[in-house]
C-alpha cells in the first residue's frame, strides 16, 4: 500500500520508512506540516501517519484541513502526548487510531493495515471465512470443518475480530481496546491466556492450526 | 554608623515609611504650629487697633464736645497719666503737620493708608531697641492732624518670642519623628534581617535550618511559623523526590545491567547461528520493553498525581469495571487453579475515567493471582460503600501496609516474583483521582485492598 509519513524527527522518520519499505509499502515522508497537507491532498495515499507536533501546521490542523477538504485518506495519529484527552482530541479531529510514542514498530504496522482493511471493507457482512473456519454472525455460531465450536461470548468475539483482520497481524493493545474496549497497555499476559484458550477451542483437534503467535508483536489468523 | 550602614538604612523599606512619617507628622505640627501663631498674633493685631480706634473716637467725642480747648487738655491729662513703660503714642498738630502737644515731636514721613492707618519707626531706645509704633491717623475737622498709636516694641517681642517658642517646638517635633522613625525602623528590620539571614543560610543549602521564633505571636512570629511550615514541606517533598530517584535509579539497573548483557553476548555471538541470534535480540527487545513498560507507569503516576485533569470522566458503575477485569482474569486464574468469586452486593455509581480504573483493577487482580496460591480463592465485591478484592496469600505485614504504596516499593518476600512494584503506586494515584482512598486490611489468610469514597467511615470487611 501507499503510505505518507508526515513526521518532523529525522530519525523517528527514518525508522519508520525503512521499516515500512522493508514491509513492501511505497513511503513518502513530509518533514513539515505544510508539505504533507500539500501531497495528502494530492496524491492518493491509502493511509497517513501524522505526527501531532510539527513545524509550520500542526498534525491535528492538517487531519481538520484534509477532512474539510473532503479527503478520507485513514489517518494514523503518531503523539508522544498520551492521556486520554489527547487521545480524544486526536479522534475528534478527524484521525482513525492513535499510537504513542515511544512505539513498536510491530504496533505501528498492525494498525495501519487494519486501518487500511477496515476502509476496504465497507459492506455489512454476516459471514466470516478463514479455511475452514466458519462464523455466522447472525445466529452468532462458529464451525470449523463442519463441527460446531463452543465459544463463550467474549471469545467470539475476539475471534470475530481476528477473522476480521486476517492475515493480519494485531497487538495485544489492539486486542484490548477493539474486544474490550479498555484503551491502556496492558503490560501482563492476560490476553495471551485468553488467546491460548480460544486456539485450544478452534486448532487444537484440527491437522493445520490457524492462529499463529508472532513473536514481539502479536497475533495473526492465517490459513497456512 | 559606617557609611555603607547608612546606605543600607535608606534603602530600608521601613526607614522609608517611618521617613514619610515624619514628613507628614512634621507638615501637620507645621501647619498647626503656624495657626496658633497666625491667630495669637492677630488676634492681639487686633485688640491693639481696636484700643486705638476707641482712643481716637473718645478724643473726637471730646473736641465736638469742648473744642480745641478739651480736645488738648483730654490728650494732656493722658501724657501725664502715662506710666514710664507705657507705650501710647499721641501727637496733635496744627493744619501744616506743625507739632502742637504729644509725645513724639514730628509727624510721621511714611503716607498712610486709606483709613488712616500707618507704621512707622520710632526711633531707638537706651540701650538700641528699635521701637516702631502703629498708629491712626484723624483730621480733626479739617484744621488739626490727632495721631494716636502704640508703640509696638512688647507686641512685637510677645510675637518673636511665640514664633521662636513654634520653630523650637517644630525643630523637636521632627528630630523626635527622625529618632523614633530610625528606631522602628532598625527593630522592624533586625526581625527581618534574622528572617533572611535564615533564609540565605537555607538558600545556600542547609534546608535544616529553620526561621526563629521569638514567641511573641506577633506577625513576625506568624512569618516564620509559616515559613517554617513552608520548609517542612519542601523538605518532605524533596525527601521524597530523592527517595523515588534513588529507587529509579536503583531499579531500573538491573535490568539495564541484563540488557547491556543480552547485548553484550550477542556482539560476541559467532557468525552463523541465526536462530540463537534472533533468540537474543528477541531477550534484548523484551527486556527494553519492560524497561519502556516501566518508565510509563512512572509517567502515569507523576502525570495522574501532578494534575487532577478530568477530562475523560463520565458517570460509570464500578461494578462493571470490576466485573470486566474479573472476566479478563478469569482464565489465568484457571490456569493456576485458583477460583475467582464476584459479588456485586449493590451497584456503586461514581463519575470516572473507566480507563483508568480498568488499569487499576488490572494490577489488583494480577496481584491476586500472582500472590494467591493454588486452589485459593480471590474474591471481588462491590457494596455499597466500596469495592474490594481479597485473595488468599501471604497479605503483607502490618508495618509494611503504608510502604506498598511507594513507588518500587517491594514486601521482602515478594522481590523473587515478577513485577516492578509500581502496581499499588498507580492504584494509588488512581483512586485519589476518584476521591477513593486505598486500604490495606488482612483476609486472614490474604490481603484485602479496598477502595472507598474519602469521606467514608470504615466499611465492614466480609
Amino acid at each position: 500500500m501507499r503510505i505518507l509519513i508526515i513526521e518532523d524527527d529525522q530519525e523517528t522518520a527514518g525508522y519508520i520508512v525503512k521499516g515500512l519499505k522493508e514491509a513492501g509499502h511505497a513511503v513518502d515522508h513530509a518533514a513539515d506540516g505544510q508539505t504533507g497537507l500539500e501531497l495528502g491532498a494530492a496524491e492518493p495515499y491509502d493511509v497517513l501517519v501524522i505526527d501531532r507536533m510539527l513545524p509550520q501546521l500542526d498534525g491535528l490542523t492538517i487531519i481538520e484541513r484534509l477532512r474539510g477538504a473532503a479527503v478520507t485518506t485513514p489517518v494514523l495519529i503518531l503523539s508522544a502526548l498520551g492521556e486520554v484527552d489527547d487521545r480524544v482530541d486526536g479522534l475528534k479531529a478527524g484521525g482513525d487510531d492513535y499510537l504513542v510514542k515511544p512505539f513498536a514498530f510491530s504496533e505501528l504496522l498492525a494498525r495501519l493495515e487494519a486501518l487500511v482493511r477496515r476502509a476496504e471493507i465497507e459492506a455489512p457482512v454476516t459471514r466470516l471465512q478463514v479455511d475452514g473456519l466458519e462464523m455466522d454472525l447472525l445466529s452468532r455460531t462458529v464451525s470449523r470443518d463442519g463441527r460446531d465450536i463452543d465459544l463463550q461470548p467474549r471469545e467470539f468475539r475476539l475471534l470475530e475480530y481476528l477473522m476480521r483482520h486476517s492475515g493480519q497481524v494485531v497487538t495485544r493493545t489492539m486486542l484490548l481496546e477493539k474486544v474490550w474496549d479498555y484503551h491502556f497497555d496492558p503490560q501482563t499476559n492476560v490476553i495471551d491466556v485468553h488467546i491460548s484458550r480460544l486456539r485450544s477451542k478452534i486448532d487444537k483437534d484440527f491437522d493445520t492450526p490457524l492462529l499463529h503467535t508472532v513473536r514481539g508483536a502479536g497475533y495473526v489468523l492465517r490459513e497456512y | 554608623m559606617s557609611f555603607a550602614s547608612i546606605k543600607s538604612l535608606l534603602r530600608s523599606a521601613t526607614f522609608r515609611l517611618a521617613l514619610i512619617y515624619m514628613v507628614l507628622f512634621s507638615v501637620s505640627a507645621l501647619v498647626l504650629l503656624s495657626f496658633i501663631y497666625w491667630s495669637t498674633a492677630a488676634y492681639m493685631s487686633r485688640q491693639v487697633d481696636a484700643t486705638i480706634d476707641a482712643e481716637i473716637t473718645g478724643l473726637a467725642e471730646r473736641y465736638e464736645t469742648d473744642g480745641l480747648r478739651g480736645l488738648t487738655a483730654q490728650v494732656g491729662e493722658r501724657l501725664s497719666k502715662q506710666q514710664p513703660g507705657d507705650s501710647t503714642v499721641y501727637l496733635l498738630t496744627d493744619n501744616n503737620y506743625r507739632p502742637l502737644l504729644g509725645n513724639i515731636n514730628r509727624w510721621p514721613q511714611v503716607p498712610a493708608d486709606t483709613a488712616g492707618w500707618v507704621t512707622f519707626r520710632l526711633g531707638d531706645d537706651v540701650s538700641g531697641r528699635v521701637h516702631s509704633a502703629r498708629a491712626r491717623a484723624f483730621l480733626v475737622r479739617g484744621r488739626y492732624h490727632l495721631l494716636v498709636g502704640r508703640d509696638m516694641y512688647e507686641l512685637q517681642s510677645i510675637q518673636t518670642l511665640i514664633k521662636r517658642t513654634l520653630v523650637l517646638g517644630g525643630v523637636f517635633t521632627f528630630a523626635l519623628a527622625l529618632l523614633g522613625g530610625f528606631m522602628m525602623s532598625r527593630s522592624v528590620n533586625r526581625r527581618l534581617d534574622t528572617i533572611n539571614r535564615a533564609s540565605r543560610e537555607i538558600m545556600s543549602g542547609n534546608l535544616n535550618q529553620r526561621i526563629p521564633h521569638r514567641g511573641s505571636g506577633d506577625e513576625f512570629d506568624q512569618l516564620s511559623d509559616n515559613l517554617n511550615n513552608m520548609l517542612d514541606q519542601i523538605e518532605a517533598l524533596m525527601d521524597g523526590v530523592r527517595r523515588v530517584s534513588d529507587n529509579i535509579a536503583h531499579d531500573l539497573r538491573t535490568p539495564l545491567a541484563r540488557l547491556r548483557n543480552r547485548l553484550e553476548s550477542l556482539s560476541m555471538q559467532p557468525p552463523g547461528d541465526d536462530q540463537a541470534r534472533r533468540e537474543m535480540v528477541e531477550q534484548a527487545l523484551a527486556e527494553a520493553d519492560g524497561l519502556l513498560g516501566t518508565f510509563n507507569a512512572l509517567l502515569r503516576i507523576a502525570r495522574l498525581e501532578a494534575d487532577a485533569r478530568r477530562a475523560g470522566f463520565a458517570p460509570l458503575e464500578l461494578g462493571q469495571v470490576l466485573a470486566d477485569v474479573v472476566e479478563l482474569y478469569e482464565p489465568v486464574a484457571e490456569e493456576n487453579r485458583q477460583r475467582v468469586e464476584l459479588v456485586r452486593e449493590s451497584e456503586f455509581t461514581l463519575v470516572g475515567d473507566r480507563d483508568l480504573l480498568f488499569q487499576a483493577f488490572t494490577n489488583l487482580l494480577d496481584n491476586a493471582v500472582k500472590y494467591t496460591p493454588p486452589e485459593g480463592l480471590i474474591r471481588a465485591r462491590v457494596y455499597a460503600a466500596g469495592v474490594s478484592v481479597c485473595d488468599s496469600g501471604p497479605g503483607v505485614p502490618e508495618r509494611e501496609k503504608d510502604k506498598v504504596f511507594q513507588r518500587f516499593y517491594r514486601v521482602d518476600s515478594s522481590r523473587s516474583t515478577p513485577g516492578s512494584g509500581l502496581g499499588l503506586s498507580l492504584v494509588k494515584a488512581v483512586a485519589s483521582l476518584h476521591d477513593l482512598r486505598v486500604r490495606l486490611t488482612d483476609a486472614d489468610p490474604g490481603l484485602c485492598v479496598v477502595l472507598e469514597p474519602v469521606a467514608a467511615d470504615s466499611a465492614p470487611l466480609s
